[in-house]
């Protein structure tokens, strides 16, 4: 998440819950009765033609990329980038795939620090989230701005950039991006927020049992947030699938395979990337299909998420919905 | 946040760590991850004041005073940086704001249950793509020889434009790039606003014989504008911090755009990767993080004023 993002954090989920009672007082003035049912209708009509135009707006530049990349690329540089193939070759998908060790590569860094991150980030996550939602924790306060803080005043990149690199001496190593993923004060006040929603009266009870704490959090509260975890675990592991900007300022080029989306950025970005990507580098960089081979190598790196969403994109918008109404 | 019960305030510090030991550790994770990632590279601050070199480090470089922040300041870039920031910011809470509401209003008249979920995945797609990918899209529409709006103009008879190396154009660019990608999202929050509007509200207008136009002038509208302010409010709040990733990926090192592309973010991290500038760098910094903190500080204080409930503190 973006720093500008945390500024909007708690106010997303709890500016939404607005009282609509609030906006009883601009109860519609009487009108004559115009005829309701067609202005209703032109309404209507009107909605689905800009809501379907907008949609397709969205969709357009994926259809153009796949499209792009399953083109000859004769006939790209011939007649450009359109909506449809030109010519269908699978040609640039063989160049990726005759030299796969790259992209697996690649793969296989975003797979481990996807699924770790959001494992290991989400369980501290909800942790702090959790014991700052309790109303008998004496420090939340200081705790909630002690992280709050973050976000209204910062280093900045270089100050930040010399103490991870120089100091903790994480330059070239994937913990520099690893360990800086793992949270973001946006998520933990999101996470404190889902929190309320789990009624006190539980953690009462698990203390009348006499569980502590930490195992009211687990195993009462935890098998509650359902919803919760997965909105927030999504949006880890998109920051994690998605990452390219911690590579670019940690990673560069010192090491061997780079995780995807920062890979596919040094394709994009340099000539020599692409030409060593799909071969040795006795390939002549002319020969190669390099408007083409950018397309695929963007889809490539970019399917896993295409796939999946349509199965995951509804906790974000359940999540985000009943965060938003019932912060 | 009320504060503590007099009974509990008058319990010692240790007696209160002690008591809630459990707790505290829970957020130990992450009140280290804070203090090591946020809070320990602060002192380094100090290097925007000095004229920074590796070997004598942060506090043994040499003391230059203001001389960083009025190098930046005579220049004349400090106050092109700013100036993009700022107006690319305002214009991506405006229209950004305009058209998650519009979308929203549009996406609740949609009856047609399919549609609607449809068209809101569809919408809330780009959302989830790296910069890079954004990047990627960018070049397949617009670069000279290849690009599909330049075969579009081939095709229809007109000379390609030079999209690339031609500044005017940029701020549309990024701007339409801004609203493809943030549109459907944004517009999650108005819609779950709009589900929350008491329904009686909408019975009682059409009671009153309302037109289509009128309900929505007179009810959700007014219904909307808390959250409208609010959102809009904390966003000028954040109006010196811009998004570096879109900038990077649509512009990057192309210095024949950087009069109308180049924002604070972009140029810090050029100065600091590619030209090791770290003086320079860091002064900048310093005077985004203040001058941002001044405008969250103020935005929160309008904020408190409408609505206490709603500030951040």
């Amino acid at each position: 998440m973006h720093s500008s993002d945390a500024k909007t954090a708690r106010t997303m989920v709890e500016a939404v819950s607005v009282e609509a009672g609030k906006s009883s007082n601009a109860t519609p003035r009487r009108r004559r009765a115009i005829k309701l049912d067609t202005g209703d209708l032109v309404l209507q009509a009107f909605s689905y033609l800009t809501v379907g135009l907008f949609a397709v707006f969205c969709l357009l530049p994926f259809v153009m990329m796949l499209s792009a990349s399953l083109s000859s690329e004769a006939e790209i540089r011939r007649s450009g980038f359109g909506l449809f193939p030109k010519d269908f070759t699978l040609a640039a998908y063989q160049y990726i795939f005759n030299a796969p060790q790259q992209i697996i590569g690649s793969y296989v860094v975003t797979v481990v620090m996807t699924v770790t991150g959001t494992a290991i980030g989400l369980f501290v996550i909800a942790m702090t989230g959790y014991a700052l939602n309790r109303k008998d924790f004496p420090f939340r306060d200081h705790v909630s701005f002690f992280i709050y803080f973050t976000t209204l005043f910062s280093a900045g990149l270089a100050p930040t950039f010399l103490w991870v690199a120089r100091v903790l001496d994480l330059r070239g190593s994937y913990l520099a991006v690893f360990l800086q993923l793992l949270m973001t004060p946006w998520l933990i006040i999101l996470m404190k927020n889902f929190m309320r929603t789990v009624p006190y009266e539980i953690v009462e009870s698990g203390k009348v049992d006499g569980a502590g704490d930490f195992r009211i959090f687990a195993q009462l509260c935890l098998p509650m947030m359902k919803p919760a975890l997965a909105t927030i675990g999504l949006f880890l592991a998109l920051s994690y699938w998605n990452e390219w900007y911690l590579s670019s300022l940690y990673l560069g080029s010192t090491v061997e395979f780079k995780p995807l989306q920062y890979h596919l950025y040094n394709l994009i970005n340099t000539a020599n990337a692409l030409r060593n990507s799909v071969a040795g580098s006795n390939v002549s960089i002319t020969d190669l299909p390099t408007n083409t081979l950018k397309m695929a190598s963007a889809i490539v790196a970019t399917g896993p998420i295409l796939l999946l969403y349509p199965f995951v994109q509804r906790y974000f918008v359940s999540g985000i919905a009943i965060g938003a109404v019932k912060g | 946040m009320a504060h503590e019960d007099s009974p509990r305030r008058r319990k010692s510090l240790l007696r209160k760590v002690v008591d809630s030991r459990i707790l505290l550790l829970m957020c130990a994770p992450a009140i280290v991850f804070f203090v090591v990632f946020n809070y320990a590279p602060l002192p380094g601050i100090w290097i925007a004041f000095t004229n920074f070199n590796y070997r004598d480090g942060i506090f043994g470089s040499p003391f230059v005073g203001f001389k960083n922040f009025e190098f930046l300041f005579k220049s004349g870039q400090l106050w092109m940086l700013t100036r993009n920031t700022i107006l690319y910011n305002l214009a991506f809470i405006i229209l950004g704001n305009i058209l998650q509401i519009a979308i929203a209003i549009m996406l609740n008249e949609i009856r047609l249950k399919f549609f609607r979920k449809i068209s809101q995945g569809v919408m809330f797609l780009p959302f989830f793509i790296s910069a890079v990918l954004v990047g990627v899209i960018a070049f397949n529409l617009l670069n000279y020889d290849t690009g599909a709006l330049n075969a579009l103009i081939k095709q229809t008879g007109g000379d390609p434009i030079k999209i690339y190396s031609t500044a005017g154009l940029w701020p549309i660019i990024i701007i339409m790039v801004h609203l493809w990608q943030s549109t459907g999202y944004g517009s999650i929050v108005y819609f779950a606003a709009i589900m929350g509007i008491d329904k009686g509200l909408y019975e009682a207008a059409a009671i009153d014989g309302a037109s289509a136009w009128q309900r929505i002038r007179h009810v959700t509208l007014p219904s909307l504008k808390p959250t409208f302010i609010i959102l809009v409010l904390f966003s000028l709040g954040g109006i010196m911090h811009g998004n570096f990733g879109l900038f990077w990926n649509l512009v990057g090192n192309n210095a024949a755009l950087f009069q109308t592309t180049d924002i604070i973010e972009t140029s810090v991290y050029r100065m600091v990767l590619s030209q090791n500038n770290f003086t320079t760098s860091t002064a900048v910094g310093l005077y985004q993080s203040l001058f941002g903190f001044a405008l969250v500080m103020i935005a929160n204080g309008i904020v408190r004023r409408i609505n206490k409930d709603y500030a951040l503190f």
